[in-house]
């Protein structure tokens, strides 16, 4: 069975994929992953799962159709806007 | 404890761990290659601390007592001396009973007098517990089969002389066999040519750095 | 994505992953060339291990089985690259003993004493990671990932070849001539390694991005880097031709590019014996495989 490890290189930090393995269980799949993603002492912890209960979502079921701005920071340009606003309190200064 | 018992210790970790290196590059797969390659270098390491305790007492250096002795005057006993190396279900069987029995031994050496000796057990026994858990790990998925039975029904009165007499009812114990005549002593045939494979290179240029 | 679309896609960066389509010819080059170098890995491992048992103190042993662990590791990597692009890893290993597929030149070369164990480390290595860190710019993305651990893993084994060899050039007579005996061996083995020059347009390897670097510029880079490392030791490099232009590019005598083609297509000095003891261990072990990996045996 093929098994997933991700490891988290130091506390606190995300969990990231480090690569995959094959064993008979989740016990020796344990056993491997630490070997394999830990011997260095270069993780500080690991997940470990069967390929089958990871889900891959991928392009272009995820892609927006309908634009959908509002949510990105990309879709606000204030710099007009606050101008203007400036200008009118008085508080706008030489530039 | 006295020299001849750290030397001891220390011979059972070296052989082991030489024998356990002649499984890297071909273990049954890939994955179990580099875990029981670390399995090999900790027991090394393991014999390098061992060794290093013995120097002080005998004013050597660890290097010299590994490989600079004569294959009679090592200490090690004759379960780690067999050479298994085309047959896992022994391999097996033999790091079974050999981490089952050294688990008892270091066990006991971590309550010694000597704070040298019960620090370097302590230390010891933490790295061991990974051996411990592999070495279950795979009695667990071979005890059904016939060919790894008969290997520990082969090695079990080998398994007895690696420990003191006092001891060998605790191993009894703790994998639930009945004791058997311990084979203690060795005709020193697989140590050999074991030995001469060893210390090829350092006898070949001797005194030299490497 | 039409083959040319595909092509234009990888060589303006487009990374590809495993599910991805791709061309039928990109995955087949990529499943040559990523096999025959978990191939490299794993027959790699038969001329050292020897050595691990022979180490002339404990430090070097536990140096020398943690640097061959890595190979193994490095091997496993790769075969689960090769795994999910659809070859499972038993498939390679019986190609591999039949003959069917490649492993790099040195490794059907023998090793005879201790000194090619640190020229191996040392030399051969540094040849070796040239070409890896190459490959951290594939295209295929599952490869490049394996690729940046296993240049960090190799990192350490040069250092260690390093060590092993300047401890014998300071010692006796004896020891330096083991080191300039090994390495009037691997020289030419060593000169091969980058395969004989091709023109990256000519290349499939280097248009789909699978391979960044020319075969000759790995070449430069080698000597470049590891020629001057082996003169301010005092040793000699066999070759009268060896030597630096006022351009920058090393001159040095043409490789023998027959011997090469020889070896990789299976009739090195070792070839044989080494394969059959792979096969041989196989055997040995199928068992185990059969009872505690029954997808795999």
């Amino acid at each position: 069975m093929i098994y997933e490890v991700f490891r988290q290189e130091r506390e606190g930090q995300p969990f990231q994929h480090g690569g995959s393995l094959e064993a008979p269980n989740l016990v020796f799949a344990e056993a491997y992953a630490r070997e394999f993603y830990g011997r260095r002492d270069e993780s500080f912890a690991l997940w470990i799962v069967p390929r089958d209960a990871v889900r891959e979502v991928r392009e272009p079921y995820v892609a927006d159709v309908f634009d959908r701005d509002y949510r990105r920071v990309d879709g606000y340009s204030l710099k007009v806007k606050l101008k203007e606003a400036r200008e009118r309190a008085g508080t706008s200064e030489a530039r | 404890m006295n020299a001849q018992e750290l030397l001891r210790l220390a011979d059972d970790e070296l052989i082991l761990g030489w024998r356990n290196s002649e499984w890297t590059g071909i273990a049954p797969f890939l994955e179990e290659d580099v875990a029981f390659s670390s399995i090999a270098q900790t027991e090394i390491g393991h014999a390098r601390a061992w060794y290093e305790l013995a120097a002080k007492e005998l004013g050597s250096d660890a290097d010299s007592l590994a490989f600079d002795r004569e294959p009679e005057d090592y200490l090690c006993s004759p379960l780690v001396e067999l050479r298994l190396a085309d047959d896992w279900a022994r391999t097996i069987a033999r790091h079974w009973l050999y981490e089952s029995a050294d688990a008892i031994r270091i066990g006991a050496l971590k309550a010694s007098d000597d704070p040298d000796v019960a620090g370097l057990a302590e230390k010891i026994d933490r790295e061991e517990a990974y051996h411990r858990m592999h070495a279950a790990m795979w009695e667990e998925r071979l005890r059904g089969d016939a060919r790894f039975r008969e290997a520990v029904d082969e090695l079990w009165p080998f398994a007895l002389g690696v420990l003191s007499e006092a001891q060998r009812s605790l191993l009894c114990e703790a994998v639930d066999r009945d004791e058997v005549e311990a084979i203690e002593q060795g005709e020193r045939n697989d140590l050999r040519p074991l030995w001469e494979e060893m210390t090829m290179v350092r006898r070949s240029v001797p005194g030299a750095s490497w | 994505m039409s083959e040319a679309e595909f092509e234009a896609y990888v060589q303006s960066g487009g990374q590809v992953e495993a599910g991805d389509s791709m061309p039928e010819d990109y995955r087949k080059a990529l499943v040559k060339f990523i096999e025959m170098h978990g191939n490299s890995e794993l027959m790699g491992v038969l001329p050292e291990r020897e050595w691990i048992l022979r180490a002339p103190t404990l430090q070097r042993k536990l140096a020398l089985t943690s640097k061959v662990q890595d190979e193994v590791g490095h091997a496993q990597l790769i075969y689960r690259v090769v795994e999910d692009l659809g070859k499972p890893r038993e498939a390679c290993l019986d190609d591999l003993v039949a003959g069917k597929t490649k492993f790099h030149n040195v490794f059907h070369y023998p090793t005879k004493t201790w000194g090619d164990v640190g020229v191996i480390a040392w030399l051969v290595d540094a040849a070796a990671i040239i070409s890896q860190k190459a490959l951290l710019k594939c295209s295929y993305a599952p490869y490049a990932r394996i690729m940046k651990k296993i240049c960090w893993e190799e990192s350490f084994h040069i250092l260690h070849g390093r060590d092993v060899i300047l401890t014998m050039m300071n010692g006796t007579d004896e020891q330096r001539e083991l080191v300039q005996e090994a390495l009037n061996r691997w020289w030419g083995p060593l000169m091969q390694f980058h395969g004989n020059p091709i023109p990256a347009e000519d290349d499939p390897m280097y248009r789909w991005r699978i391979k960044s670097q020319a075969n000759e510029e790995a070449r430069q880079q080698f000597l470049d880097g590891y020629v001057p490392q082996i003169w301010e030791l005092g040793l000699t490099v066999p070759d009268p031709k060896l030597r630096k232009g006022k351009d920058g590019v090393w001159e040095y005598s043409e490789p023998d590019w027959e011997e090469l083609k020889w070896v990789v297509t299976g009739h090195g000095p070792e070839t044989e014996r080494r394969l059959g003891f792979r096969q041989a261990s196989r055997d040995e072990t199928a068992w185990v495989r059969r009872a505690v990996l029954p997808d795999a045996a």
